[in-house]
């Protein structure tokens, strides 16, 4: 067990009355490791944790204060106050119960944990998914020390010159948008992508598509390789096409430095498939799996483990609701239907020409 | 493409091939392209049926394909009136089938629906009792049929018929067993087709609903949502695998490894247990062993029944697994557990108002697609096994009254020509001569032998000229696949790298090794895990699905045999490549992606 439930709260036991204090992130990770999905192990650091910081250090009104004078159409002056928030947020220490039970929760993960920290947003603080993004993530921590700090970064992410612009602009009070943080096993990832529970270019619900490629997934996310792309038939569950690209460069934990670093992929590996076909419907089950436990199309990252044996090696490291095409209202397709045996005169009439 | 040259050539400026070229006179007219006719045959598309007569025919065996292809044609046309569509107008060409669809004129369509509504209504409605109809009226065509033999005219003629004032003789029961088996024969073939076109075209109405809401969705997947698991043409194959795990059980197993037929049964017979493996194997052929390793439409068909090896070959495929403590029967519920996940899957994935739509589309389907895939058991392998039975049984009579040096010479006749035979024989009977046929037929069908022999050595042309710019039949585009990807395959325009294209007929990737089989009787040389390359297969080729890892065949669509087996094996399928058999040699690497319908020849 990790955590002490109020400030840390273990993947593992986050109940849905707690969804408000891990934000989605957190939430979602909560939700497939009770699922039963393998994801890899960690805690949440609550808003609790972040609301005693603000408490502790009497931070929320000197916010207040550097945000009054704030001009929102005046991005120099907004950019301004935010610098100067996040330097107060990482100038002060953790209270000692915050900072007791982070270390207290990564010490229960493991000897010195190479761990992932990354910012979980609360609901009022995430109107569209592609603000989610907005807050920090850090890749290969190791140490109390490093995440007891990264922590802090995380907190202060809320404060980028872009979230405040957001805030002012949406009249949404800042000292009451509170932010959890995540701190979550680090993957030695062999491959990892995205997969989404249909085709984001046509909507098509039959379909599961995956981009991969090599190492961490922040390279198909940042866009900054090609993946090899591979479209599953998502009941069939059968590989219906796939394009192997040229995947130049990966992102991989470095153990002597304590970091991930970028490094190129050498030449044969770069054009072959960074999946196999079975990892592929692996990958694409894993994801009508998330679809089917949330109702909705989703948006899945993944990693397979290079550490891990194979057959447990494939980890879902997030899964969000699709937002573009479920927001999009459905294409009006014919709603009459004729049915009996004037379906069959009008398909009879009229299907065939059309299909040839 | 050109306007002018049409894609594919005239029927009248294809030749024969060399030696054949006297082939006209083996069919009757009324199936030739007559010049006289010429511009209105060619300005018609024809394609050729290469699914259902892969081979030349002989000419007895047109009796097949003018019953079927007319019962076809009277249900849509004059008993159901299906409003776009009349029957399918088909030639001989060098030995071969062509099939043109005949559409029906626009303005005539319309007062054709409610004569349909009411008339396919009726069957729709009144399903399940009409079928259970239609099974009594088989089952007598079958009794009436099996009740028909053909006896050598006596020497004399009965002394209680003289004496009884008949005032008749043999000759009349030999005319009348011959016409009724004919008729016999023709009625089948009209309830052959009395559900077959309803069944289509529900399912095609059901198969076009759901690529409405999923446009993108395979054919196979569609499939496999109405497909039966227990279709009565998986028995005899069941039957088969029940022996095999018999034959274990009772351990007279090994007796049944070696020898011929007789043999094998013999050594059966001298166990403890002999006796009860016996009478299984005796039960299990009436009716499950009348089942061809053809399709029933050609007098070279082999049924089970008349030759036992087929069965013990596959006995003795099945033993030795069964001994190994493989599980060979077919899965059935699993089957049935995947059929209903995939449809609840697609069906989840509507609004709540196609949902209902879908279920009432798949409850019909449902309820009509059993007949689709049973009829064929009832039909082809039982009432026209037993047709042949009986013809073979008067061809070697004839043969034994000198008509013919072969027991199989009949057939080189048509139909017309052996009722004159009859004649000769009887009126030669009665006059107390030689018959005249004696000193004809022998050479007439040695010649018609090596014309038959010659059209079937050349692959006939996928199709004469033009397509048109919709094809309306529903058998057109169910059964035989004709869509404009498969007319473009033809034409050679896609793809010559070293790929064939396909109908992704069945789901799943795998490399290996081919084999091409040209003919059932090669059936033995195929080796466990290789993929089997063939023109077309057959219901009763069902026990080799069990050994192959794919299958690849020229001709066939989504509702071909193959498909449908290959799906319900969970193998990866191929099917109307064109020319896989041409391409593709016997050990030649393959990959087959029954997904896309794609055969890639590795090496």
């Amino acid at each position: 067990m990790i955590g002490d439930g109020l400030y840390t709260l273990d993947f593992a036991r986050i109940g849905t009355a707690d969804h408000a204090r891990v934000g989605g992130k957190c939430a979602s990770l909560g939700q497939m490791t009770q699922a039963g999905v393998a994801v890899p192990p960690g805690f949440a650091v609550t808003t609790d944790a972040y609301a005693a910081m603000l408490a502790h250090h009497g931070l929320a009104a000197e916010i207040e204060r550097h945000l009054a004078g704030v001009n929102p159409d005046d991005l120099d002056s907004v950019d301004r106050a935010a610098q100067a928030i996040r330097i107060r947020i990482r100038g002060h220490r953790l209270p000692e119960a915050v900072e007791a039970a982070i270390r207290a929760g990564y010490a229960a993960m493991g000897d010195d944990l190479a761990v992932a920290v990354r910012s979980s947003a609360t609901a009022e603080d995430m109107p569209d998914a592609s603000f989610a993004g907005q807050q920090d993530t850090y890749l290969w921590v190791k140490g109390a020390d490093q995440v007891v700090e990264r922590v802090r970064d995380c907190w202060a992410s809320l404060y980028t010159t872009r979230a405040v612009a957001y805030r002012e602009k949406n009249r949404i009070r800042h000292v009451d948008v509170l932010m959890s943080v995540g701190v979550q096993k680090m993957v030695n990832a062999r491959a990892a992508g995205v997969a989404m529970t249909l085709d984001p270019v046509t909507g098509d619900r039959t379909k599961i598509v995956i981009d991969a490629s090599w190492g961490l997934g922040e390279m198909v996310v940042s866009g900054v390789v090609t993946p090899d792309n591979f479209t599953v038939e998502k009941v069939l569950e059968e590989i219906i096409a796939r394009r192997i690209s040229d995947k130049h460069v990966e992102l991989v934990g470095d153990i002597t430095l304590g970091t991930t670093v970028e490094r190129e992929v050498e030449a044969p590996r770069r054009q072959s498939p960074c999946l196999s076909d079975a990892e592929v419907i692996a990958v694409a089950r894993l994801a009508k799996r998330l679809e089917r436990q949330n109702r909705c199309p989703q948006d899945v990252e993944w990693a397979i483990d290079a550490d891990l044996p194979p057959g447990e090696n494939l980890l879902a490291l997030q899964a969000r609701p699709e937002t573009i095409w479920s927001q999009k209202k459905k294409a009006d397709a014919p709603k009459t239907y004729a049915t009996g045996v004037m379906g069959i005169v009008s398909t009879l009439n009229a299907a065939l020409p059309v299909r040839r | 493409m050109d306007a002018k040259r049409p894609l594919f050539p005239s029927a009248f400026d294809v030749k024969p091939p060399k030696g054949a070229e006297d082939w006209q006179d083996l069919y009757p007219y009324y199936t030739r392209f007559q010049p006289s006719r010429r511009a209105e045959d060619d300005r018609k598309f024809w394609f050729c049926n290469s699914q259902h007569w892969p081979t030349a025919l002989r000419p007895f065996d047109v009796i097949f394909l003018d019953f079927a292809i007319k019962c076809l044609g009277q249900y849509n046309s004059r008993h159901l009136l299906v409003p776009p569509a009349n029957g399918i107008d088909y030639r001989i060409l060098n030995g071969f089938v062509y099939f043109s669809p005949v559409a029906v004129a626009p303005d005539d369509i319309g007062p054709r629906v409610p004569q349909f509504m009411d008339r396919a209504g009726h069957y729709f409605m009144n399903w399940n009792d009409l079928l259970a109809n239609w099974k009594t009226k088989v089952m007598s065509m079958i009794d009436q049929m099996n009740a028909i033999s053909f006896t050598h005219l006596p020497d004399v003629v009965p002394v209680e018929w003289v004496k009884g004032g008949v005032g008749l003789d043999n000759t009349n029961a030999l005319f009348e067993a011959y016409d009724k088996l004919i008729e016999l024969s023709y009625k089948t073939w009209q309830y052959h087709f009395e559900f077959l076109n309803l069944g289509y075209a529900a399912y095609l109405d059901f198969f076009s609903f759901v690529k409405s809401q999923f446009p993108t969705i395979p054919d196979q997947a569609i499939a496999k949502m109405v497909q039966g698991v227990d279709s009565e043409l998986f028995r005899p194959d069941d039957e088969v695998k029940k022996l095999a795990r018999l034959a274990v059980e009772l351990r007279v197993d090994d007796a049944l490894m070696t020898g011929t037929v007789d043999q094998a049964l013999a050594a059966v017979g001298a166990r403890p247990n002999g006796n009860t493996w016996l009478a299984a194997w005796k039960a299990a052929q009436d009716p499950w062993f009348n089942f061809t390793s053809g399709n029933g439409f050609y007098s070279t068909d082999r049924y089970w029944i008349d030759h036992l090896d087929i069965p013990l070959g596959y006995l003795r495929d099945y033993i030795p697994r069964v001994k190994a403590g493989e599980v060979i029967e077919r899965p059935t519920a699993r089957l049935l557990a995947e059929r209903d996940r995939i449809t609840e899957e697609y069906r989840d994935m509507m609004d709540a108002e196609a949902q209902a739509v879908f279920d009432s589309k798949l409850g019909l389907s449902r309820t009509v697609f059993p007949y689709v895939e049973d009829h064929n058991f009832y039909i082809e392998h039982w009432a026209l096994g037993v047709f042949w039975r009986k013809m073979r049984e008067l061809s070697r009579l004839l043969q034994g009254a000198g008509f013919w040096p072969d027991e199989d010479g009949m057939f080189y006749l048509s139909r017309n020509e052996v009722r004159d035979v009859l004649w000769d024989y009887a009126a030669s009977w009665a006059i107390g001569t030689r018959n005249v046929g004696s000193a004809v037929w022998p050479a007439e069908v040695e010649r018609r032998r090596k014309l038959v022999d010659t059209l079937s050595a050349q692959p006939p042309l996928p199709a004469l000229n033009d397509p048109p710019e919709v094809i309306t039949e529903p058998f057109t585009i169910m059964l035989w696949g004709i869509t404009s990807d498969a007319i473009q395959r033809w034409t050679g325009a896609v793809d010559d790298s070293g790929g064939l294209k396909g109908m992704a007929a069945a789901p799943g990737t795998v490399e290996g090794i081919a084999r091409v089989l040209r003919s059932p009787d090669q059936l033995g040389e195929l080796q466990k895990g290789e993929i089997l390359v063939t023109p077309v297969t057959a219901p009763s080729w069902a026990p080799v699905f069990g050994k192959i890892a794919a299958a690849v065949t020229d001709i066939g669509g989504m509702m071909s045999h193959a498909a449908i087996v290959c799906r319900e094996y969970g193998l990866p399928a191929v099917t109307g490549t064109g020319n896989a058999t041409a391409k593709i040699k016997t050990g030649m690497r393959l990959r087959v992606d029954g997904n896309t319908g794609t055969v890639t020849i590795l090496d």
